[in-house]
């Protein structure tokens, strides 16, 4: 019993070693976002895409530089920016050069401002911030700096497209703006009443509101209000809870325009829309999904179906991350200096497999792409969301969003 | 005007929801003097049971089967769990039904995992019912309002009418007397218990399409049941479903009309201060109704201990 004992460690150690041994050669790239608590869900569907992408566009086709491969190391943040420099200080000391984060714009200023500091400090381990997701328009602008790079669009490059779309519509007078009662919601407030009154100053904003987050038990004093005010459609950048709550109630009672909005598919919620919200739901997102752009994509697709049967890729963007990533280090010739592989990046023309070109914006490292505006709908879906059979259709596409829109962004490099 | 009338109607079902919840809390509090807070866990219970039967059996079966699942569950959760705190004393009874909570909330998130469950309306009742000046009112919001009002009625009628409603209320005063007389007061605790938490299971079977279904679903609506009972008085079902009703109301309207503080205090012959972003009260000053909806029924708890400790129909003074 006891040498059966031995020789079970024996092996799990040379196991180990032998694991070990394998990966050191790996480019490692911190994923650090939430992983428990009520955020999970978003956090943990991101990092299923981030190591899907990273196995399926990178490892499997021979790596780079000649056989490296890209290793996902997940760190939990809990979605607290205080955790979150915990855990970049845990992934530096781990030798990793490469940070990725996205949920929570409260959690990447941290992130930017520590990076920034630390990478003055210690310039033999600087590291590079690959921001797939968090979109305060500041981190672009006044508080940009070398290291962080921006795969989405900012919360004002998709406003503007949004508005673009909805301006479109000669039948829509009046405008209803609601949202969360946080930063990002009076971001996406004020980004909607600057780009309406510019774009079409007939629109007249009949409500401008802002709800506790996360806190409403039932949205239906809201939409009595909304549809009282007689508005032709609904501006909204609610997420999770509060956008599905909020979307069925305008609807079941008795608004008939468009919701024009961010977030309002995947984890659950394209499901729980379902019939009801039918050619009713409009998103701004990157990435169109159906029709789906390329035969990659389709291929890529299909395989991320085939390995999380209930998943979504539902933030397309982080393939590009990864996808630029990889160019960027080949072009370097190198991972470990991150100056030379961050000035690949920038000015960097990606051609992306969900269609059209990424753009990294040299002067602020903010990615300009094709903004695409698609439907909530069950007709000429090709992959759905949630196995519900609906999914989000593009209905237009704007190219190269917000290419020459301003920035304060006055960036210092190494 | 017409809004009022749609506000009134809204009011209601809000009203009726909460008094379901508040209708069960309030018999256990009164009669074991627990404050039993994974009530609100037993709400989401309901919902996700609902839904996982309603796939298979339609929303019909879940209706009638998932508040008795529910309501076998809350027995058992006395039976087995209280009843052995009990003698302890009241801590660890709050303690056990606090960690009750959060067990249940992880469980839900095990098996059903955190997203948003596709619980929907039946298609029979997936209509509009009527409409007010453009406003319409779903047919489920009718059926919410039939169906609470039914269980309110069923609940005034076996607990005022029939012997085991004498028994109940003698044993909510007297525990020991109604001993003494050779009922069997555990037996009756335990069927309260029951009846609560499939009450609150009912709740969550017709709430669950309207309001969502998620994990974040019990912890929404928790504090705001204690506050109701509170309201009430404690152990009166004609105090829960008044309170009940007033917070409906009131939350209600609060959200539906933007009546800013600033227009309050003019009306009271104050005047606005000229430079408003350097006022210390500036906070006062922007506050809208519809900010401080959610506050208002803890306001009005705060004010009813004060003056009036028992409740609006307590009867009890400790």
């Amino acid at each position: 019993m006891k040498n059966l004992t031995k020789l079970g460690v024996v092996s799990a150690l040379s196991l180990v070693i032998g694991a070990s041994a394998a990966f050191a050669e790996n480019i490692k790239i911190a994923f650090i976002d939430p992983l428990s608590g009520p955020f999970a869900s978003t956090g943990t569907n991101g990092l299923h895409q981030f190591e899907f992408a990273a196995d399926h566009m990178v490892n499997e086709k021979g790596g780079v530089l000649g056989g490296t491969n890209f290793e996902i190391v997940a760190f939990d943040n809990k979605i607290s920016p205080k955790e979150s420099l915990i855990q970049l200080q845990v992934a530096i000391d781990q030798g990793i050069r490469y940070i990725a984060q996205g949920n929570s714009s409260g959690v990447a200023n941290a992130l930017t401002e520590a990076i920034d500091k630390h990478n003055k400090r210690n310039p033999d381990s600087r590291v590079l911030f690959l921001n797939y997701a968090a979109v305060d328009p500041a981190l672009t602008n006044e508080k940009c700096n070398f290291w962080h790079f921006r795969f989405d669009a900012n919360a004002d490059i998709k406003m503007d497209a949004l508005t673009d779309v909805m301006a479109a519509d000669e039948n829509m007078k009046k405008v209803y703006i609601i949202g969360q009662d946080y930063s990002f919601g009076k971001a996406v407030a004020a980004a909607a009443v600057s780009n309406l009154a510019s774009k079409r100053s007939d629109v007249e904003i009949v409500g401008n509101e802002l709800h506790p987050i996360g806190k409403v038990k039932d949205f239906t004093p809201y939409s009595r209000k909304i549809v009282a005010s007689g508005a032709d459609a609904v501006i909204t950048g609610n997420w999770g809870a509060d956008m599905l709550g909020l979307g069925k109630s305008v609807i079941e009672n008795g608004f008939d325009g468009p919701i024009y909005t961010y977030y309002a598919a995947g984890s659950g919620i394209t499901a729980a829309f379902g019939e009801s919200a039918k050619g009713r739901i409009r998103l701004i997102s990157q990435g169109g999904i159906n029709p789906i752009a390329t035969d990659e994509a389709r291929a890529t697709y299909e395989a991320f179906e085939a390995k999380y049967p209930e998943g979504n890729i539902d933030q397309s963007r982080i393939f590009n991350v990864i996808g630029m990533l990889s160019q960027a280090i080949e072009a370097a010739g190198t991972a470990d200096d991150v100056v030379a592989v961050a000035k690949q990046l920038e000015g960097m023309e990606y051609e992306s497999m969900w269609g059209g070109k990424v753009f990294m914006r040299p002067q602020d490292h903010q990615a300009i792409q094709d903004m695409h505006v698609a439907v909530h709908t069950d007709e000429n879906i090709d992959f759905d969301y949630d196995l519900s059979g609906y999914g989000v259709l593009t209905e237009s596409t704007v190219e190269m969003a917000s290419m020459d829109s301003p920035t304060t962004c006055e960036m210092k490099r190494p | 005007m017409e809004l009022i009338l749609v506000n009134i109607i809204d009011g209601l079902v809000t009203g009726l929801l909460l008094f379901m919840l508040s209708a069960g809390l309030t018999l256990i509090f009164s009669m074991m003097g627990v404050l039993n807070f994974a009530h609100a866990s037993f709400y989401m219970l309901g919902a996700y049971f609902a839904y996982q039967i309603s796939i298979a059996l339609g929303f019909w079966v879940g209706l009638l089967v998932a508040p008795l699942i529910v309501g076998v569950m809350g027995a058992g959760v006395e039976r087995y769990g209280l009843r052995r705190v009990h003698q302890y004393g009241h801590v660890p009874e709050l303690i056990f039904t606090f960690g009750l909570a959060l067990l249940i909330e992880e469980l839900v998130q095990f098996i059903w995992g955190k997203n948003q469950m596709p619980y929907s309306i039946p298609e029979v009742l997936d209509f509009t019912a009527f409409s007010i000046a453009g406003n319409s009112i779903p047919a489920f919001k009718i059926f919410m309002i039939f169906t609470s009002v039914g269980i309110f009625i069923g609940l005034l009628f076996i607990l005022t009418k029939t012997r085991v409603g004498m028994i109940i209320q003698a044993a909510l005063s007297y525990p020991r007397t109604v001993e003494a007389l050779g009922h069997n007061v555990p037996l009756i605790f335990m069927g309260v218990f029951g009846v609560g938490t499939a009450l609150a299971g009912v709740a969550g079977v017709i709430a669950g399409p309207v309001l969502g279904t998620f994990p974040g679903m019990a912890f929404v609506l928790g504090s705001i049941v204690f506050v109701t009972i509170v309201i009430g008085g404690l152990g009166s079902l004609w105090g829960a479903l008044v309170a009940s009703l007033l917070i409906g109301w009131i939350t209600t309207f609060a959200k539906s009309y933007n009546i800013a503080m600033s227009d309050i205090l003019n009306g009271l012959g104050i005047a606005t201060p000229e430079n408003m972003s350097e006022n210390p009260l500036r906070d006062l000053w922007t506050v809208t109704s519809p900010q401080i909806a959610d506050i208002l029924p803890y306001i009005l708890m705060v004010l009813i201990l004060i003056f009036r400790p028992a409740g609006l129909f307590g009867k009890r003074e400790s």
